[in-house]
């Protein structure tokens, strides 16, 4: 990280952003040697969903008997995709339990951008449904003989948006991630039968630490946007960490894209590890 | 859906797909970010068949500026073809 500088919004006051160089090398995530063994099962598996339902859901593991601490993953708008089987193995490669739902399930299957197509022509999925979703999931992480007893969360785009939603709905995570989830701050306007609630109208009532990374550049949400969620989270004393990474917009991890940022996204990942680890601890 | 903007058409005609020639009978178009255009946001178009299922779907992700282009050649092209009363609701009565 030689070229850019983060705001970390959490410490200072809005106004007068730090600017500060991250510390974490993406070297001191990594625990593994060349001489150790690593190993991990990753499959699809079927785990409940709201309202007593069976989704699909992909799974990854480390192999062993642990104690691993968990990761729900919620995906991102378009769709049960590559990226998240991908980043659910990472997770697992991090040492973590590590789970990502089907949230689109109920739409049908097909390839993952033609079902995530349908579903936005439909106006997305309830929110209902989602915290019902996930705090399923959640419950099947902490039913493993290899659980620690901690569970995080994470996810991008919509399934940020999610993260924190599900955050506030839910008891049982320990931690949570929200990688640039937009319309977490809705008008009235926007308001539906399937959002009938901002998001940030539940912020009293989030029951764990939050980590917010964001794009200066994103207009979905907008800095302006996320400054008045951070502005919220300091209302109700919560505890979180909130990033804005310069030269960077919507969806920066994404590799596949056009939006990704390579510094940004080694810095955010090594971010969201350490906070990981702080909150739920590892085996390492 | 992370813009949350999506208007819905029903239409009638034809699209072809990998598996050949289907009906449609919605037209989703959405604002939003592209899965493949190199464009930090665009036009998402998807014609649909709900009855066929997730397959049945032509996509198309235009950047904003073509977006316009396109809805511009669409009004030029019904107004040569069926009249001078064909013209976009944002056009000035003349």
């Amino acid at each position: 990280m030689k070229n850019i500088k983060i705001r970390r919004l959490s410490k200072e006051k809005l106004n007068k952003p730090a600017l500060h160089r991250p510390q974490a090398s993406i070297e001191s995530m990594h625990k593994y040697r060349t001489d150790m063994y690593e190993g991990m099962i990753a499959e699809t598996v079927v785990v409940r969903g709201h309202g007593g339902t069976n989704i699909n859901a992909y799974f990854a593991r480390p192999l062993g008997p642990g104690p691993f601490p968990g990761v729900v993953l919620i995906h991102h708008a378009p769709g049960w995709d590559e990226w998240y089987r991908e980043t659910t193995r990472k997770f697992a490669h991090h040492g973590y339990l590590a789970v990502s739902p089907n949230i689109y399930y109920p739409f049908g299957q097909g390839a993952p951008e033609d079902v995530a197509a349908k579903v936005r022509a439909a106006g997305g999925v309830p929110d209902d449904d989602v915290v019902g979703d996930i705090a399923e999931s959640l419950s099947y992480l902490k039913s493993l003989p290899q659980s620690n007893g901690k569970a995080g969360l994470f996810g991008t785009c919509s399934g940020g948006r999610q993260v924190f939603l599900v955050a506030c709905r839910t008891k049982g995570f320990d931690a949570a991630v929200d990688c640039w989830g937009g319309r977490v701050v809705m008008s009235k306007q926007e308001l539906t039968a399937k959002y009938p609630v901002a998001p940030i109208d539940y912020t009293k009532d989030l029951s764990c630490p939050l980590l917010g990374l964001f794009g200066e550049e994103d207009q979905f949400p907008t800095p302006q946007q996320v400054e008045q969620h951070e502005q919220e989270l300091k209302k109700y004393g919560k505890t979180y960490e909130f990033h804005m990474y310069p030269k960077a917009g919507h969806g920066f991890f994404y590799y596949d894209r056009a939006a990704y940022r390579q510094e940004q996204a080694v810095d955010g990942w090594n971010k969201l590890f350490a906070f990981f680890e702080k909150y739920l601890g590892t085996t390492d | 859906m992370c813009t949350g903007i999506v208007e819905n058409a029903k239409v009638s005609g034809s699209g072809k797909g990998p598996d050949g020639w289907y009906p449609l009978d919605q037209a989703s178009v959405s604002y939003d970010h592209p899965d493949h255009a190199q464009s930090g946001r665009a036009i998402i178009i998807d014609f649909l068949n709900e009855a066929v299922g997730p397959k049945a779907r032509i996509a198309v992700e235009l950047t904003p500026e073509s977006a316009r282009n396109l809805v511009h050649a669409i009004l030029a092209s019904l107004s040569r073809g069926e009249g001078e009363g064909v013209r976009a609701k944002d056009e000035p009565p003349q």
